[in-house]
């Protein structure tokens, strides 16, 4: 079992002319290998810095965060065994992988570096990995990313993630760029694979409805600061900060609207 | 065509000149009531903007329309058909009958003029009997209305908040008082509050001058809330038409369904989702053929 | 303000480096070109003459370097570049503001209108995208790779030579004082038409080109496209919308050519003779005179810098997030 510990985190930027800028203030939580929080926030709030910090593009100004009760290492073997720990699924699935490599190379490649299995088994190993994210090895495993679409690219995104075979997985916004119709699919791939390889994730998003649906807590980030944190029925059924309520409120919620026999079509709830 | 249609859209077809063309708005024909709100769904690729600016004849090259026609009844009781209008013509008639709000307000903004000068020009063109005074004044009255305040006037958009512009925007397309207001994609970009203020502006907003609004986004939870009807687009085709209600009750189609069932209830039940237990999905109706996307 | 104060005190050190380094250089230089040449002259030279040449060239090592350079400063500010060797010794700053004006009343006022036309030509060509106008473009680039020399014989060889409309060389008739009268001014525009006209054609074709590229790049933007949904006068979103935004990068490379004034049109004024820092600087290198050298290195340094504050500010004044990028 992993565990991944942020205690009092703040992260302060400096701003060119007038002064700081409070991007985290003592922000606190534990992720366990099994379990899913969603961070949600809105633009500003701060889940990008936390997203930042654990794939250690950014330090802390201060605070810890241990892994499995250790600070985590910022350079060298150390460094090397943490960022096949903790992983990492990126927003843009047309930025996060190289356009001039294949599938093959991206998938490769970690399991290269890491050496997760003996060479000679590399390549049954890139098969099994596109497989477990629902992509044809054969049709997809030559091609390069600009020849697939945007739920294949992530899938794969999903695959290279996968390929260290690590404890903790970071989802920052993993849907959102993907179309409406497929973003469930990848939602539930996730949820999948989660599930069968004992996954911590934190489920980073600032769409309500899918993180209620996907993940066990939900911790409500606003200008760096968590001001709510509960299970997810709790956190969206019955908010105890005025802020979660405001965003509850804000979002759309058809099965509401329509439940209501006093709703008239075109006024909002 | 009753008293009551603002807009008859028939067999409208737009297709963009490239080899091999590419037929992004397919045979559509839809109507747009007087005061009603026209929602207008569906994903990236499938035609919604497209069909917004060939209404408006703002399709540049190689976009072309092929076929179809759309015609404003305006409220004076003449019929305008769109297509046969020339240039000056089509000039007067824009943002006077029909403005657009544009999507991405950074970009759709001149960068390097103030907004109050950009709010004025609208005024300067289509009324020219006013006075720099008086386009001042009501350049104003607008920021005042949408709730940017009149002191911005001198403001650069650079300089505003992303929910600003857009009320901007909004702002904008309001001077003339048109008919028809087509908004695209107008909160996407924004804060989830954000967004629940500006649509409540413009629903306010709706009521006060009582314009129509086709509004196009991907986001059907909030069309739902906000629409009189929707029509749902795939592939440059409308596949369903019906008020919101009805569309979300008894939807007819299959990519109806599955768009519906893309958005996870908030505080409903979980639907077509998994969650990270030993649960399994209920049969999607999405065929998963690996690879297939 | 903040931004053009930042903007003021960056130039002030840039200008006082360029100083500085001009003062470090003859005395980074082995040998030594003057001591010989005053050594030859002494009788001819006065003492402060002899005193200032001195300070400039670093040979005045019996003094420390401190002083020097407060000396070399001193005699900047009283405006004493040395004296120039291959011009009798007459003063160097003489020397230059003799030719100066010609060069930066020339050139610049070619430079300004070539900008001025091709970027309006270029912005036209943009708008009026695939129609017959675009035939301007390969016509434009054709003068401007043609050699200027080729160019400005022929010029001469038909304007002047044969059609006798314009004078073939010299910046006024021979013989004449210059002096602010009329007559004076009407000698110097005759015999600067033909300089300034090859100098626009050959440099046109690059103006027109940037201003169209841009021009297409930005009729592509949102902003344009909404400017046109607000049914506004195609003359109107030409203008304000599309040419105020694609002239932007056009001014900063007018500014690096306004730098380029000074010593940039050479062969123009050996082809038609005219009076200007160029061929000054030339004729100071072949005769190696030391003193006007410098002189021109450091008027050419510091031309470009204040060429370089103009397009800053005029670049401030158009775009308004660059004020606010430097707040």
């Amino acid at each position: 079992m992993t565990t991944l510990e942020f205690k009092n985190v703040t992260k302060k930027y400096r701003v060119r002319g007038s002064g700081e800028l409070l991007a985290l203030d003592k922000v606190n939580f534990t992720l366990t290998s099994g379990q899913t929080i969603a961070l949600v926030g809105q633009s500003g709030s701060g889940k990008s810095t936390i997203a930042k910090i654990l794939t250690q593009l950014e330090r802390v100004s201060s605070g810890e965060v241990l892994l499995d009760g250790t600070p985590i290492p910022t350079w060298g073997r150390p460094l090397r065994r943490y960022r096949q720990t903790v992983r990492m699924v990126f927003q843009d699935p047309f930025a996060s992988l190289n356009p001039a490599h294949t599938i093959r190379h991206h998938i490769e490649r970690p399991l290269r570096l890491d050496r997760v299995v003996p060479s000679d088994q590399v390549e049954e190993e890139v098969f099994r990995l596109l497989t477990r994210v629902r992509l044809s090895p054969e049709q997809t495993i030559d091609r390069r990313p600009h020849e697939l679409s945007g739920g294949q690219r992530q899938r794969v995104a999903i695959a290279r993630a996968l390929a260290s075979r690590p404890a903790l997985l970071i989802a920052d916004e993993p849907v959102s760029m993907l179309d409406v119709s497929i973003r469930l699919e990848v939602l539930n791939l996730l949820a999948e694979l989660q599930r069968e390889a004992n996954l911590g994730v934190l489920y980073i998003t600032h769409d309500l409805a899918t993180a209620r649906h996907f993940s066990d807590e939900i911790m409500v980030l606003h200008h760096g600061t968590v001001v709510e944190h509960g299970t997810a029925d709790e956190v969206i059924l019955h908010p105890k900060h005025e802020y979660t309520l405001a965003l509850r409120n804000a979002s759309p919620d058809p099965e509401k609207h329509f439940a209501s026999p006093t709703t008239t079509p075109g006024a909002n709830s | 065509m009753t008293p009551h249609d603002l807009l008859t859209v028939s067999n409208f077809s737009v297709s963009y000149d490239v080899t091999p063309p590419v037929e992004a708005v397919r045979d559509v024909s839809l109507t747009v009531r007087r005061g009603e709100i026209l929602g207008l769904a569906g994903e990236s690729g499938c035609g919604k903007t497209t069909l917004a600016y060939g209404i408006q004849r703002l399709l540049k090259p190689p976009a072309v329309i092929t076929s179809g026609s759309a015609v404003f009844h305006d409220e004076s009781g003449e019929d305008i058909d769109i297509n046969t209008m020339d240039d000056s013509q089509m000039r007067a008639f824009r943002w006077e009958k029909a403005s657009m709000v544009f999507q991405g307000a950074m970009n759709a903004l001149n960068p390097i003029i103030n907004i109050g000068a950009q709010l004025q020009d609208v005024f300067s063109t289509h009324r020219p009997a006013m006075t720099r005074a008086e386009r001042k004044l009501e350049s104003g009255r607008l920021l005042d209305l949408v709730g940017v305040g009149s002191e911005r006037l001198r403001s650069y958009p650079h300089e505003l908040s992303g929910g600003m512009r857009q009320r901007v925007m909004i702002a904008m397309a309001l001077a003339l008082k048109p008919q028809l207001m087509i908004m695209d994609e107008p909160t996407t970009a924004l804060d989830v509050l954000v967004q629940r203020e500006i649509l409540e502006q413009i629903s306010d907003l709706r009521e006060e001058f009582g314009f129509s609004v086709i509004f196009i986004t991907h986001d059907l939870p909030l069309l739902l809330e906000i629409s009189d009807r929707i029509a749902v687009m795939r592939e440059g085709r409308i596949v369903e038409i019906d008020s919101a209600r009805n569309l979300y009750r008894n939807p007819q189609n299959d990519y109806t369904r599955r768009l519906l069932a893309s958005f996870p209830s908030l505080t409903g039940e979980r639907g077509g989702f998994v969650r990270g237990t030993a649960e399994t999905a209920p049969t999607t109706d999405a065929t998963d053929a690996g690879g297939a996307f | 303000m903040r931004f053009f104060l930042r903007r003021t005190a960056f130039y002030a050190f840039t200008a006082w480096a360029a100083i500085t380094i001009n003062f470090f250089l003859p005395r980074m230089m082995k040998g030594d070109p003057v001591s010989a040449y005053l050594q030859k002259n002494q009788g001819r030279i006065s003492p402060e003459a002899i005193d200032s040449l001195r300070t400039l060239f670093g040979l005045d090592s019996d003094k420390s370097l401190l002083e020097q350079y407060i000396d070399y400063w001193q005699l900047l500010f009283s405006g004493d570049l040395g004296r120039s060797f291959s011009k009798g010794l007459a003063p160097v700053t003489d020397v230059i503001a003799s030719a100066i004006p010609w060069t930066v009343g020339l050139v610049g006022i070619a430079t300004v209108i070539s900008f001025v036309v091709g970027t309006s030509i270029g912005a036209f060509i943009g708008w009026r995208r695939g129609s017959k106008a675009d035939g301007i473009v390969p016509v434009a680039t054709f003068f401007s790779t043609v050699p200027y020399f080729w160019m400005g014989l022929i010029a001469i060889a038909i304007f002047s030579t044969t059609l006798g409309w314009f004078p073939a060389s010299h910046a006024y008739d021979k013989g004449t004082q210059p002096s602010f009268t009329l007559e004076f001014a009407g000698q110097v525009i005759l015999h600067g038409f033909l300089p300034a006209l090859t100098l626009v054609i050959g440099s046109l074709g690059g103006w027109i080109l940037g201003m169209r590229n841009m021009m297409i790049t930005v009729l592509d933007e949102d902003y344009v496209t909404v400017a046109q949904a607000k049914g506004l006068r195609p003359s109107r979103v030409l203008v304000n919308y599309a040419a105020r935004n694609a002239s932007l990068p056009q001014l900063s490379s007018f500014a690096m050519s306004l730098g380029f004034i000074v010593g940039g049109t050479l062969v123009m004024e050996l082809v038609f003779s005219y009076p200007g820092a160029g061929k000054l600087l030339l004729d100071a290198t072949t005769a190696k005179d030391y003193p006007l050298m410098q002189g021109l290195f450091l008027v050419i340094t510091l031309t470009v810098l204040v060429a370089n504050i103009l397009a800053d500010v005029a670049y401030a004044i158009l775009d308004p997030r660059t004020r606010q990028m430097e707040a």
